[in-house]
């Protein structure tokens, strides 16, 4: 008699794909250039199985890429924290190297299952526009590391994020780290998300970023925004706006509604568009002010 | 908390916190669920839904399909015309389709059905059944449908001319249309309850194994009334009741979304006549939450007429209902919108008049009494919104207002405006317990500082009568069922016994608490009383569980058996020591000579004198049966209060405190009691707050899984810090009133009562649920602009 395959779980019911296990970023590399564009790396598979669940994604193979030694290690490097592609949420919100931006938005991520699984590196390679780490990436300043065939190339996070849910990884490239800038000087950062309840994408968040000079003044600021517009969006105006003064509540201000003007939010079930852009106001100058906070320690 | 035990621990009977029992063989992985049945030659189904709201079928290519590897059959409602079950009647007396054969109605109808040999390959099938639709214009409102030239959804009905499915009304219209003209005030609120769904950890599922050969039909269902579904069963398939046997095993919650019967339990159960093999059926998640009954979805509005300080003069109701495209609320027959006429609340006045219309749409057909006894929660919500919509008009405090307006305790038994008859309750020391242990003075000197900072804090208030347990025979049945129930008890040889219960448990607990029950009323310890319930073949008759009816009529049912048996035991236990019937006094547990305690036998000792050595005349055996036709419904109350701080800047609120009081009767197992509060509690928070089924023009469903209709977890919901006050219910045999739905009907208007209170000084009356932060952002930006 055949197993009963109702014991696995009958409710989730995919299509028909294959599934192999690299042992090495080259031979997943390889795998994916053999199986084309109907071939996906499953890393922690957060976004992508429930999308298969729902046959919304039906790939024909899974090229998973767990077993891969070597991924799953953060550290820092010569000014950068490096964080690999087998690198989980949960592990960057326990760990003692991150700060800033990156430390405020880690315990955000979803809710505790999918932090436990995802990867930071897969939701950026997503480009989910509800996605919350390519906010955090863009106000940071950070770099996208590809191997492809040819080797290993790094790619600034404002050129990695095309569109809705595209990425420029060329199609037999795959993401396996994530470099963010750790300035030496006196910097903070924060992550503000409004979420529905835990687990839910961002109705709205935004992340910032600050670096103070000597005297005070910020010496660079990363302002960038989720849920808002088509693609996680820099608000450039409100970045611009901040370098060069001393932080205050009225600058501040100021920036939340340049960033409410920068954004571009649709009208949803989850609320108004209207309403949105307060919140972007609003959340713009929570964040800043609390990175100012950190920056001033 | 009362103490109101009589037995000892060990016995374990009425008002002990006794550890629930089902827990184990749950929290283990022991339970047994519908999906955990595997049968010998099981098939697998799957549904093909309409993926559009409105649309004629020209045509349905089943090629493709039927040859997956695997694949068996593909039904559609031309093969289940032909054997006369292309539509079934639904519990309101309409039809409903299942499978559709001329249009379908809405998004996620049932069209064909798959049956293969693994759930693979039916999935597989069903993604390759090709339905050819002609688009036709969804309807999404019922004020869309009821407008002139709407397209008419019903066409197959003979007769129907128009999308309407119904009118009710009832109250004195004239007394009450003079009461208005007469008052100094009137105050009114228009208000939607949106739809909701009761998504149930546990999808819908069954499986269905028909014997070709014998003609019995063993259906496992998920089904929160087994006995009346195989009623159904019989009567809708013309399957002889004697060859049904409807089980429901463990199910992994109901709140209403199991009483209906569902087109794939039918298509289930004549495939697998037809096919002669067993044939499992268990619901996506999404084909749960787009396809089977929702909750609410009223458009209501209220008003009172009030004098000038405050008393209540008579209310006015007028109210549409969206049906979706079938009306297929299950609820009492006689009341076309459930009993929604209980809107008139905790509050003594003489007149009131309710009008009720219900539309057809391009949506989900159900109307399930979700965690409420049929449409109590839209009718407390409407009273308790307007209560608070009173206050704020007249200026006067909404706790005062109450207190001005209750039922007194002296005037119980107390009839209302529209006919209920409310057993029992003393509301003024409710509210003023629930009033004092918030702190409400002081929470008003903090509010009104707040006011004066530009921060925002509410106080909500609800104060709720409930109606539940239905009942009487002479005024409720379903589809033409009478609403008793019943329970049969066998004592065994050495004194363990077996409860076999018409209701069927969800996860309410009733394997522990009817067993406190039993051991209250008899002296056999809990421990020694297995509880059997949800197999038609082996358990009474009776309606099953819902609408907070367990524990007023199976409950009831209950204890008047284990009164006879313990009758029974006391003649036994007088021939035993010598003595006169009449002479034998009953302890916890013990039969004694009245005024010699040490003269005693023990039920165990009766028992077994049952069996081996009885008085002459008397039948062998200790069992016995007993159905309940309870004389009232019964009516449980509460007094709510909630705090919130609302941030002005995004709308954002939190409950700072939720101080809920519940007066349910005597408590049979107070710690279940505290679990079905904390859960109706979380999900009136849920309603209040985050959760709604919508639908953009053209009738796609947003909230067709869990990303979009949210379900708070522990990190959202508030803290409870619960009370209780003790009001037995006179007519019921151990007071009890009923629990289940309580704190799900009385706790959104509190919610919402709280936010619109924090913003009443900006002249904010209403928002609607859910209160999302936009909306309340939205009111204060047009309140202050």
């Amino acid at each position: 008699m055949c197993a009963d395959r109702d014991e696995w779980g009958s409710r989730m019911l995919p299509a028909q794909f294959d599934y192999i296990a690299a042992a090495s970023v080259e031979e997943a590399i390889a795998a994916k250039a053999e199986g084309g564009d109907e071939t996906r790396f499953l890393a922690g598979g957060q976004s992508l199985l429930p999308m298969m669940k729902l046959r919304f994604a039906t790939p024909s193979k899974l090229v998973d890429i767990n077993r891969i030694a070597g991924l799953d290690a953060i550290r820092s490097h010569n000014g950068h924290l490096h964080v690999g592609a087998l690198v989980r949420h949960a592990d960057i919100a326990a760990s003692g190297a991150v700060s800033g931006a990156v430390a405020s938005a880690a315990p955000w991520i979803s809710d505790p299952l999918v932090r436990n699984l995802g990867t930071l590196c897969g939701s950026v390679a997503h480009c989910d526009p509800e996605g919350d780490w390519n906010s955090v990436l863009l106000a940071t300043g950070a770099e996208v590391v590809a191997q492809g065939p040819s080797g290993r190339r790094a790619i600034d996070i404002g050129d990695f994020v095309q569109d809705f849910f595209t990425n420029s990884l060329a199609e037999d490239e795959m993401v396996v780290a994530v470099h963010i800038p750790v300035p030496s000087g006196r910097s903070g950062g924060s992550y503000q998300k409004l979420e529905r309840k835990v687990g839910d994408y961002a109705t709205v968040g935004v992340a910032a970023h600050l670096e103070l000079a000597a005297d005070g003044t910020i010496s660079a600021a990363g302002v960038a925004m989720t849920s808002v517009a088509p693609i996680n969006r820099k608000a450039t105006e409100a970045e611009a706006l901040l370098v060069g003064n001393a932080p205050s509540a009225e600058l501040f201000a100021e920036a939340g509604a340049a960033a409410a003007a920068a954004a571009d939010p649709r009208d949803d079930v989850r609320g108004s568009a209207r309403w949105k852009r307060q919140v972007v106001a609003a959340f713009t100058g929570r964040a800043l002010a609390a990175a100012a906070e950190q920056a001033q320690g | 908390m009362t103490d109101t035990t009589t037995t000892p621990p060990e016995i374990g009977g009425i008002g002990h916190s006794v550890k629930r029992v089902e827990d184990a063989r749950l929290i283990e992985g022991q339970g047994n669920f519908l999906d955990d049945i595997a049968l010998p030659g099981m098939l697998h189904m799957a549904l093909v839904r309409s993926p559009v709201a409105h649309a004629r079928i020209n045509g349905i290519d089943t090629e493709a399909a039927t040859a997956v590897d695997g694949v068996l059959a593909v039904v559609t409602g031309e093969l289940m015309d032909q054997h006369g079950l292309a539509w079934m009647p639904t519990l309101s007396g309409d039809t409903q389709a299942v499978l559709a054969t001329d249009k379908v109605r809405y998004q996620g109808q049932e069209v064909a059905a798959v049956i293969a040999t693994d759930p693979y390959a039916a999935a597989d099938g069903a993604e390759l059944v090709d339905v050819d639709y002609e688009m036709l214009d969804a309807i999404t409102t019922p004020q869309q449908s009821l407008a002139d030239g709407a397209e008419l959804i019903r066409d197959e009905k003979e007769d129907q001319t128009d999308n309407l499915a119904y009118t009710w009304e009832t109250g004195d219209e004239a007394a009450t249309e003079a009461a208005f003209a007469a008052a100094d005030r009137v105050v009114s609120l228009t208000t939607h309850y949106p739809r909701s769904h009761p998504a149930p950890l546990e999808t819908c599922g069954i499986v269905a194994d028909v014997n070709s050969v014998t003609g019995q039909a063993t259906i496992y269902m998920t089904s929160q009334a087994p006995h009346a579904h195989r009623t159904l069963f019989a009567l809708v398939a013309g399957l002889p009741e004697q060859n049904i046997r409807i089980v429901s095993p463990d199910i992994g919650g109901g709140f209403g979304n199991k009483v209906p019967i569902y087109p794939g339990y039918v298509v289930a159960t004549a495939a697998s006549l037809l096919i002669g093999q067993p044939v499992k059926w268990v619901e996506t998640r999404t084909g749960n939450l787009i396809s089977t009954g929702f909750g609410r979805d009223y458009y209501m509005t209220g008003e009172l007429a009030l004098t000038n300080d405050g008393r209540i003069q008579a209310m006015r109701v007028d109210m549409l209902s969206d049906q979706g495209a079938f009306y297929s609320d299950a609820q009492p027959t006689r009341y076309r919108a459930g009993l929604f006429h209980v809107c008139t609340g905790s509050y003594d006045f003489p007149h009131a008049h309710i009008k009720c219309r219900g539309a057809f749409t391009n949506k989900a057909p159900g109307g399930v009494a979700y965690r409420c006894s049929f449409r109590i929660t839209e009718a407390s919500y409407l009273i308790e919104r307007l209560m608070q919509t009173a206050a704020d008009e007249l200026g006067i405090d909404p706790a005062e207002l109450r207190l001005r307006n209750f039922i007194q305790p002296e005037q119980f038994p107390y009839e209302t405006a529209t006919g209920f008859v409310y057993d029992s309750g003393d509301y003024p020391t409710a509210l003023r317990k629930a009033l004092d242990a918030a702190g409400y003075e002081e929470l008003r000197a903090e509010q009104a500082a707040a006011r004066e900072e530009g921060r925002l804090v509410g106080i909500g208030i609800a104060h709720f009568t409930e109606a539940v347990g239905a009942g009487p025979a002479h005024t409720y049945d379903i589809a033409g069922l009478k609403m008793i129930d019943s329970a049969e008890l066998r004592v065994h040889p050495t004194g363990k016994a077996i409860l076999k219960l018409g209701v069927k448990t969800q996860g309410q607990g009733h394997e522990t608490t009817f067993a406190q029950i039993v051991a209250e009323e008899t002296g056999i310890p809990a421990t020694d009383i297995k509880v059997i319930h949800g197999d038609t073949d082996d358990t009474p008759y009776g309606l099953g569980t819902y609408a907070s009816r367990s524990t007023p009529v199976g409950g009831a049912a209950t204890a008047m058996v284990a009164r006879k048996i313990a009758d029974k035991a006391r003649h036994i236990a007088a021939h035993l020591l010598e003595a006169a019937p009449e002479d034998i006094e009953r302890t916890a547990d013990k039969f004694h000579v009245a005024g010699s305690p040490d003269q005693a036998v023990s039920i165990q000792d009766a028992a077994f004198a049952a069996y081996t050595n009885l008085p002459e005349g008397m039948e062998y055996g200790l069992e016995d049966v007993t159905y309940y036709n309870p004389p009232n419904l019964t009516f449980p109350y509460g007094s709510y209060v909630v705090v919130v701080d609302v941030d002005p800047d995004t709308g954002v609120w939190k409950v700072r405190r939720m101080v809920a009081l519940d007066d349910c009767g005597v408590r049979i197992n107070p710690m279940i009691v505290e679990g079905q509060i904390h859960g109706g509690l979380t999900e009136g928070f849920a309603m209040s707050s985050m959760q709604w089924i919508t639908f953009d023009d053209d009738g796609n469903c947003i909230g067709s899984n869990f990303m979009d209709y949210l379900i708070p977890t522990a990190w959202e919901t508030p803290r409870f810090e619960l009370l209780e006050t003790v009001t037995p219910s006179p007519h019921h045999p151990i007071g009890a009133k009923g629990i289940g739905e309580s704190a799900t009907v009385g706790s959104p208007a509190a919610f919402v009562n709280a936010v619109v209170d924090a913003l009443a000084h900006l002249g904010v009356r209403n928002i609607d649920m859910p209160v999302l932060p936009d909306r309340v952002w939205e009111a204060i930006d047009t309140a202050t602009a």
